[in-house]
């Protein structure tokens, strides 16, 4: 017990069952306060005046006429937010993304930003604000931005990874490198080969609750955030670091979130309304506009990806390379590393070579989007296997059966695995109905795998049983999805109480130690392992309290179904103790009862998924519709499987809107043309099937319970998978996602031309 | 220029002020606290601002204040009876049709409106009829089966 956080196999009574959440009965009543929900006495609106253009020099900002206008209360511009960076140009982009300093990066980036009694003030205040910018060339497309003669955007970036260093500055932030093996001996060994280059398209995020805050500075430098955030301790350490504040002189208040996916993991304008209220001395709200959302936070990076893969005969992958060159905006990011250590990472490889390039475009700077990375660059690996698979003439399942990894498998990107789920997918989606349900004209099937890290991290938590015996844990890693729903049954099932008896609540930065964010799909693996922890503590707590009360030796006591038993002589005079009968008298055995934890979650098992999709493509129009999907996927454990298959179906509807629809469109000025849902379009109900779930459980021998991240994998196959469907159904290979209706019928043209020139030929 | 709207709530009968530029959505919301009403987008594209409108679903980000008065408003926070929950609701937190929880007040709205013009929908009656608001957590499958639960229910009872 204690602090061993080991998996032990057990039967479980709470954990697996699917009971309704805490916190949704204010979200069907409309009680929920989101992020906008949330109002101070006395507060401002705050907006921010955006750029317009690419890429300039800022050589002037007047703000006088709009400091006067009546009403306006504060005007601020990068003067007002000095930098405390010290040299961390991590954090010097950030406050630079906050607020331009010198030069403007993209559209949508903030230059100034206005205080005012409303709204329509603070509007017309935008307005008065002149900024005279000195244009400079731009960049927005990744394979532009890569070459030698692209503009520079930043004169200070010389490629790092690479040796020698390089003498010019270029857009070419970094170069990663992972594998083993020998990839020239592969490639001689295999008996086909196949090379094909690849290009996704820039999606965001696309959380319906825009971002949105209220900050407060009070004369005392001390300060307030209420954020929907998914992360508050982060965004403290952030924002308060930015303003030159101590940290626990902010608090910071998590609201309700309305989505993130990695979009709320950093902070806009936090710091911004932070900045303002200090300047006006009163708090101010800003929420963003879904047109500010798209253009100046979240996206993930556009890819452009080269694969080469070799296979034998008989089906043995002997050698894989891949290039990966992903845009991460106008500031430097590790994104072509993640996709460079996940694209191969499902599979068994002898001979492995992955190289990633962060380049710099004019384009917003990238955020964590769902299993950062992974999704694009498992869309190239996944459609060459699925080519390989074919020329050899195998199942396509088979084929990735054949070579996945497996427990003791060095891994692509080098650690060795423990017991991991990939072949048990891919067998299960083998013997699925799906895979053996017949097909029409122009419909195809496809499949495709694909893998996340998971992570872990630092977690506390509190867990305090009231007078009555009722237990609130509070945790400090947000809910982004029913995660309080899991806690509450982590909790019921350790200390052996009912689900009903427990509450989960998000404390503030206040009530807790450090909390890292939800994100890498760690929220529920880790405030899980130290909500059970915390239990153990009170249990210890539990357990001594009924010995004073029997006055008997504290291990005499044992603790069983939620009850503390007497042990030995004369244990059979004394009724168990409940956890209510224990607090009923905590006032005269030491006072109240609480079970505190801290920890590191380490070991957070890594996790993997097959999808499986049919498609139909209308030959005249080039539109895919999705008929049927099937997600598989290693849970570990499942807490609440309910929520857990939630996860796997936002995932994959996220994953098809991007494989078919969604892509950040830039005209040659530069500036983003569809910043609204309008344009950029995210699927609908009538766009989909039902998406249907397998749980496989395959326990994470690092967590007591087996539970393993679910919440990002979901998002990895999709892209490749209706790539593999489409391709099936129409016998074109799409390399370019999103597949829109043009793009296919594009290709679909050009095909049928190609045939034509061979047959008369 | 401030105007005074008289109209009724989920209900009630409501006086607010707003200005004659100023969206139902923003009167409702800070005018009146229903922040059940929630702003996705502002330009009638993601259907968490849905409201009933003389018993019409509409987005209120795209009608003024001013074109309330007279008429009769619902919003999510007047579905349920009482402390008694509408069968939507009920079957929304059974299903776990809500992850985030955003678009949940839009979706209980358009669903409800959805249930009212025809009690027995099809699956693909239900995609079509709650088109108009955006999930982005869910993938829609739970929303679907909530609504489709909650229309057994209803016809079970009537
Ligand atoms: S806020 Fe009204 S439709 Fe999006
Ligand atoms: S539950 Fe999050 S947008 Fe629908």
């Amino acid at each position: 017990m204690g602090n061993d956080t080991k998996y032990k196999a057990r039967t479980f009574r709470a954990v697996g069952t699917r009971p309704v959440r805490p916190d949704g009965i204010d979200k069907v009543t409309g009680r929920a306060r989101y992020g906008a929900d949330f109002s101070m006495p006395g507060q401002l609106v705050g907006r921010v005046l955006r750029s317009d253009v690419p890429h300039a020099t800022i050589k002037k900002i007047e703000t006088a006429k709009a400091e006067a206008l009546p009403g306006v209360k504060a005007v601020i511009t990068a003067k007002d937010l000095p930098d405390y960076t010290d040299g961390d140009e991590e954090l010097y982009a950030v406050l630079d993304n906050c607020m331009a300093r010198k030069k403007v990066l993209y559209d949508g980036h903030a230059v100034a930003a206005v205080a005012a009694v409303d709204e329509k003030t603070a509007r017309a205040a935008l307005k008065l604000i002149e900024v005279e910018y000195k244009i400079h060339k731009h960049v927005t497309d990744v394979d532009e931005a890569f070459k030698p003669s692209a503009p520079v955007i930043r004169k200070d970036c010389f490629t790092t990874g690479v040796k020698p260093r390089p003498k010019k500055a270029s857009n070419v932030s970094a170069c990663s490198e992972f594998g083993h093996g020998n990839i020239k001996k592969g490639f001689k060994e295999a008996d086909v080969i196949i090379e094909r280059q690849f290009k996704t398209g820039q999606t965001h995020q696309g959380y319906i609750e825009p971002h949105a805050c209220v900050g407060s500075i009070s004369p005392d430098g001390s300060g307030d955030l209420w954020v929907c955030t998914q992360g508050h301790f982060v965004y403290r350490q952030m924002c308060s670091q930015l303003l030159g504040m101590d940290q626990s002189r902010l608090r910071v208040t998590s609201s309700e979130i309305g989505g993130g996916f990695g979009g709320k993991t950093h902070i806009w304008i936090e710091p911004v309304a932070l900045a303002l209220s200090r300047k006006a001395n009163q708090p101010v709200k800003v929420v963003m506009s879904r047109e500010e959302v798209f253009r100046a936070s979240g996206p993930t990076s556009a890819t452009s990806i080269d694969v080469k893969m070799g296979v034998t005969k008989d089906g043995r992958i002997t050698a894989g390379e891949a290039t990966l060159r992903y845009a991460s905006g106008p500031y430097p990011g590790s994104w072509a590393q993640l996709g460079a250590m996940t694209a191969f990472a499902c599979y068994d490889m002898p001979n492995v070579k992955t190289t990633g390039y962060e380049v710099l475009v004019n384009r917003p700077k990238t955020t964590a989007y769902r299993a950062p990375s992974a999704p694009m660059a498992a869309f190239a690996v996944e459609s060459v296997i699925d080519e390989l698979a074919k020329e050899i003439s195998m199942d396509a399942v088979d084929l990735r059966i054949k070579n996945s990894a497996q427990e003791g498998t060095q891994s692509s990107y080098g650690p060795v695995y423990g017991p991991i789920g990939i072949g048990a997918t891919l067998e299960a989606a083998r013997e699925h109905p799906h895979m053996k349900a017949p097909l029409g004209e122009n419909q195809g099937r496809g499949m495709a795998c694909g893998f996340w890290f998971n992570f872990g991290g630092q977690s506390c938590t509190s867990l305090n049983i009231a007078e009555d015996g009722s237990v609130t844990l509070t945790v400090g890693t947000i809910d982004v999805g029913g995660a309080r729903a899991s806690l509450s049954l982590v909790v019921a099932e350790e200390l052996g109480v009912e689900y009903e008896q427990v509450k989960t609540v998000i404390g503030d930065t206040g009530t807790l130690g450090f909390n890292e964010m939800t994100d890498g799909s760690r929220g529920t693996f880790a405030s899980s392992m130290s909500a059970i922890v915390s239990v153990r503590q009170a249990i210890v707590q539990l357990k001594s309290r009924a010995a004073q009360i029997w006055d008997i030796p504290v291990d005499a006591v044992e603790w069983k179904d939620g009850h503390a038993v007497a042990t030995g002589r004369g244990a059979k005079n004394r009724q168990p103790l409940s956890v209510a009968d224990i607090a009923a008298s905590a006032a005269k055995t030491g006072g109240p009862l609480a079970g505190h934890a801290q920890i590191v979650a380490d070991g957070a098992g890594v996790s993997f998924a097959t999808h499986i999709c049919d498609v139909e493509v209308d030959p005249d129009t080039g539109r895919s519709t999705i008929l049927r999907y099937t997600v598989l996927q290693d849970a570990g454990k499942a807490v609440h499987p309910t929520y857990v298959e939630g996860q796997f179906q936002g995932g994959a509807a996220q994953g098809i809107g991007w494989a078919l629809n969604e892509e950040y469109i830039y005209g040659k000025d530069g500036r983003l043309q569809n910043p609204g849902f309008l344009d950029y379009r995210i699927p609908v109900c009538s766009d989909l099937p039902m998406i249907d779930t397998q749980i496989l459980e395959i326990p994470n021998p690092n967590h007591p319970y087996g539970v393993r991240g679910v919440g990002e994998t979901s998002i990895v196959p999709p892209l490749a998978a209706i790539a593999n469907a489409v391709s099936n159904a129409t016998g074109v290979r799409m390399t370019q996602v999103p597949m829109s209706p043009p793009r296919v019928l594009e290709a679909l043209d050009e095909h049928l031309a190609m045939s034509r020139r061979r047959k008369r030929a | 220029m401030s105007l005074l709207i008289e109209t009724t709530v989920n209900g009630d009968q409501r006086e607010f002020v707003c200005e004659a530029d100023e969206t139902l959505m923003d009167a409702l919301r800070n005018r009146m606290s229903l922040t059940g009403v929630k702003e996705g987008c502002g330009t009638g594209d993601c259907g968490a601002c849905s409201i009933l409108l003389d018993g019409e679903l509409v987005c209120s980000c795209l009608v003024l204040g001013a074109e309330a008065a007279g008429r009769t408003i619902e919003t999510v926070e007047g579905i349920s009876d009482g402390d008694e929950l509408h069968p939507l609701q009920q079957k929304f937190l059974e299903h776990a049709a809500l992850q985030c929880g955003i678009c949940t007040p839009g979706f209980l709205v358009a669903a409800k409106a959805l249930l009212e013009r025809n009690p027995n929908p099809t699956e693909e009656e239900i995609r079509y009829g709650l088109a108009g608001n955006l999930c982005r957590c869910t993938g829609y499958d739970k929303i679907v089966r909530a609504v489709q639960a909650a229309a057994v229910e209803m016809n079970g009872e009537s």
